[in-house]
């Protein structure tokens, strides 16, 4: 029985690590699906959105500011600097380089990742800033059930039910609204889009908006867990197994995507990791991904690709 | 008049053109590896901040060392031995004699260089990091794993573990893990603690933690499982903050466990708010707080606005540095007394720490009483020192929690001397006769 507990704990402490995944995962899986870019610069996003939130809500608490007051405040400005990212991306970054292949669009965002974590870091400092939005104590399930209970964090849960939320909004948004259907349109191909009469540099900056804000929500969780500093940016190379399990198109996928890595990592680590030396998870998730590659190359909820020649 | 006064400055300038090189004749080049970006710069700045003060502090207050003016120059190497090693390269022939020194506060870059600074002649200052067997100047001659080794800090910490428990006999059949960043850095106390739970009886076990350390809920929810007695901690940067915060999340008593002296500074615990409080760590012998040579400092350096520090000054990690560019500053002074008050070579300096020798009087008079014990070194012996005492956080502050603990060298001599005689053989290095050399 105890074994199982120790089991139960860890599969369920992988399964909510794997929403937070997710939540970094679902802005790949935004811009990707609406411009057929992979934005390296995410994890870059996620730092810039997160020291523009604790740094103007340190400000304002200081200045007086009652403390939700303050947070509303910040949030408004990080949002307001992320639709600042978005429009610069698009004016000098992505616009020049309409109906270029994906490959100069994605060294195009390695270069705006140094960019943003450079200057994130220069405008906004680069110590460790202490976020504390959500609860992060812990408690304790099935007690009488398992020696010691089945422990889990308070902001674990927090950040399942935001990535809940924010899949069902994204979702509604890509089916069911005229600028979700343009999105789409312009990921299939930039140039039959615009011969349509669909504005593609307002999609690229409203696509950039959205993943901003999903950077920012994004911030306030693995803020709150790891406070705010430079190390958030490695994120990305945590989404990425996510987007390669669940497909790069994909919005649930990138949820299942994130779920089986968090799983798959923590047990890995727990019960494999004492026999080979520990330290494994953060190669064992791409060990998975490229598992789910050999089978399923597109991911396994990712569009299937046919090209008829 | 246009023509005159175009003559009168073409002087000037070519007259500044041939001081210039005269006056850069007088100047010891130090070079300064920093990490001010990064996931490590929050650990990085206020060290390279308490560097770069005390250097400008020398030039302020005494016109230089001897009136060798000090030139540095800072390289960010990010924490990465690529580079670590690239600046390195750049900067160890700058100056009028080369780098006098180099100071890579990172064990990687420091294993890196290791292998080169022979071929160069430059000593490598690690004060409290680095290869912890370079105590042996037979065989490390450019190494100085300054004032203690993880070797020390790892003996240390045991030696506190046992007070606390009442004695060695208690810690027969406990269990002590050691939570590790996953690098050079992290593994090297692993033979020392291996070694004492051997003597001492204890389980001991070595739990990893990938850099940069954000992701740490497997390991802590093993610690749950496991329930070790006590947990050392080996981090740097996040993974500290994050490991605290991680142990509170699985209800693990802060106070059950010990952080090296890189595991012990400001931007380790105010991350992880209350949840720090009662987290303990061991001090390279200096703790947090002003002493002589900070109202130095104050007066001519912060107060003229050339200081580098800013809400850091007199942290842990401030201090650290101002100890570490003192050491070297005493160093060159020491080599000068041989070679002249000019600007020294790196084969100089290496001279100068190898007889460096610190009473307790010199160290008042450096306005350092409190910070340092006595220090001697010697061709022999690259480190000088083997003591270390532990604070802990309040919540607010560090306070000391214990005298200087000595570490056990019937213990560690031989592990110093069994892993440079391998290091030799491998490296097929015919060691220094120390007896025969001045």
């Amino acid at each position: 029985m105890i074994a199982f507990g120790q089991f139960t704990e860890v599969l369920l402490g992988g399964l909510l690590a794997g929403f937070l995944y997710s939540l970094v995962a679902l802005g790949f899986v935004l811009i990707f699906k609406a411009s057929g870019v992979f934005n390296f610069a995410q994890g870059a996003m996620v730092l810039l959105a997160g020291l523009a939130l604790v740094r103007s809500l340190d400000f304002l608490v200081a200045k007086g500011f009652p403390y939700w007051i303050a947070v509303v405040i910040a949030l408004l400005f990080a949002a307001a600097i992320m639709a600042l990212t978005a429009w610069v991306i698009e004016r000098f970054v992505l616009g020049p380089l309409v109906n270029q292949d994906g490959l100069t669009l994605f060294m195009a965002t390695i270069g705006a990742t140094f960019i943003i974590e450079g200057a994130a870091q220069m405008a906004f400092g680069s110590d460790v800033y202490p976020l504390r939005l959500f609860p992060t104590d812990a408690i304790f399930m099935f007690e009488n059930t398992f020696p010691g209970g089945i422990l889990v964090n308070k902001l674990d849960l927090w950040g399942a039910a935001i990535a809940a939320v924010l899949v069902a909004g994204l979702a509604v948004f890509f089916q069911y609204t005229k600028t979700g259907r343009a999105l789409r349109a312009v990921a299939d191909d930039h140039a039959a889009a615009q011969s349509v009469g669909i504005p593609i540099s307002w999609i690229w900056f409203v696509v950039w908006l959205v993943a901003g804000l999903v950077a920012l929500v994004a911030a306030t969780v693995w803020g709150t867990k790891l406070s705010v500093q430079f190390s958030i940016t490695f994120l990305a190379l945590k989404a990425l197994p996510v987007l390669i399990i669940g497909g790069f198109t994909s919005v649930p996928g990138a949820v299942i995507g994130g779920l089986l890595i968090g799983a798959g990592e923590k047990i890995a680590e727990a019960y494999l990791g004492p026999y080979i030396g520990g330290g494994i998870e953060y190669w064992f998730a791409y060990v998975l991904a490229l598992l789910v590659l050999l089978v399923r190359p597109q991911g396994m909820f990712g569009e299937r690709i046919i090209e008829r020649v | 008049m246009i023509r005159k006064t175009l003559a009168v400055a073409a002087f000037a300038v070519g007259a500044m053109a041939v001081a210039a090189p005269a006056m850069a004749q007088n100047e010891q080049f130090l070079p300064s590896l920093v990490y001010r970006t990064g996931a490590y710069a929050p650990n990085g700045i206020p060290f390279a901040n308490g560097v770069a003060d005390y250097w400008t502090l020398i030039n302020e207050r005494d016109g230089g060392i001897n009136g060798v003016k000090i030139v540095f120059e800072e390289c960010e190497t990010g924490y990465a031995t690529d580079k670590g090693v690239e600046c390195y390269e750049r900067l160890k022939g700058k100056g009028p004699t080369g780098a006098g020194y180099f100071s890579p506060l990172s064990t990687g870059i420091t294993f890196a260089l290791t292998e080169k600074v022979p071929g160069d002649k430059i000593p490598l200052l690690t004060l409290g990091y680095g290869r912890s067997e370079s105590r042996d100047g037979s065989v490390f001659p450019w190494n100085f794993v300054l004032l203690g080794s993880y070797w020390t800090a790892a003996d240390v910490a045991i030696q506190h573990i046992a007070k606390e428990m009442g004695g060695f006999d208690k810690l027969k059949g406990k269990k002590i893990s050691l939570v590790y960043h996953d690098s050079p850095y992290g593994k090297e106390p692993i033979p020392a603690l291996e070694a004492r739970a051997k003597k001492d009886g204890f389980e001991f076990k070595a739990i990893p933690v990938t850099h940069p350390g954000v992701e740490q809920k497997s390991q802590w929810l093993a610690i749950r499982q496991d329930r070790p007695d006590y947990v050392l901690l080996w981090g740097w940067g996040v993974m500290n903050s994050t490991s605290i915060k991680e142990a509170a999340a699985v209800a693990y008593p802060r106070d059950k466990m010990i952080g090296v002296w890189w595991s012990g500074a400001e931007p380790d615990v105010t991350p992880a708010g209350d949840q720090a409080t009662g987290y303990k760590a061991l001090l390279l012998q200096h703790p947090a707080g002003k002493f002589g040579v900070h109202g130095e400092l104050e007066k001519h350096v912060i107060s003229k606005g050339k200081g580098a520090a800013k809400d850091d000054f007199a942290h842990v990690l401030y201090n650290r540095g101002v100890l570490n560019s003192m050491l070297g500053v005493e160093a060159i002074r020491t080599a000068q007394k041989k070679f002249g008050n000019k600007p020294m070579t790196g084969e100089q300096v290496r001279w100068g720490f190898e007889n460096l020798n610190l009473t307790a009087e010199r160290i008042k008079e450096l306005g350092f009483e409190g910070m340092l014990k006595p220090i001697k070194l010697s061709c022999q012996d690259h480190q000088g020192a083997d003591e270390a005492r532990l604070h802990q956080w309040t919540g607010k502050e560090w306070k000391i929690i214990s005298d200087f603990y000595t570490a056990d060298r019937s213990i560690l001599d031989p592990m110093v001397k069994d892993t440079a005689a391998k290091y030799a053989a491998d490296k097929k290095i015919a060691p220094r006769d120390c007896a025969k050399e001045s």
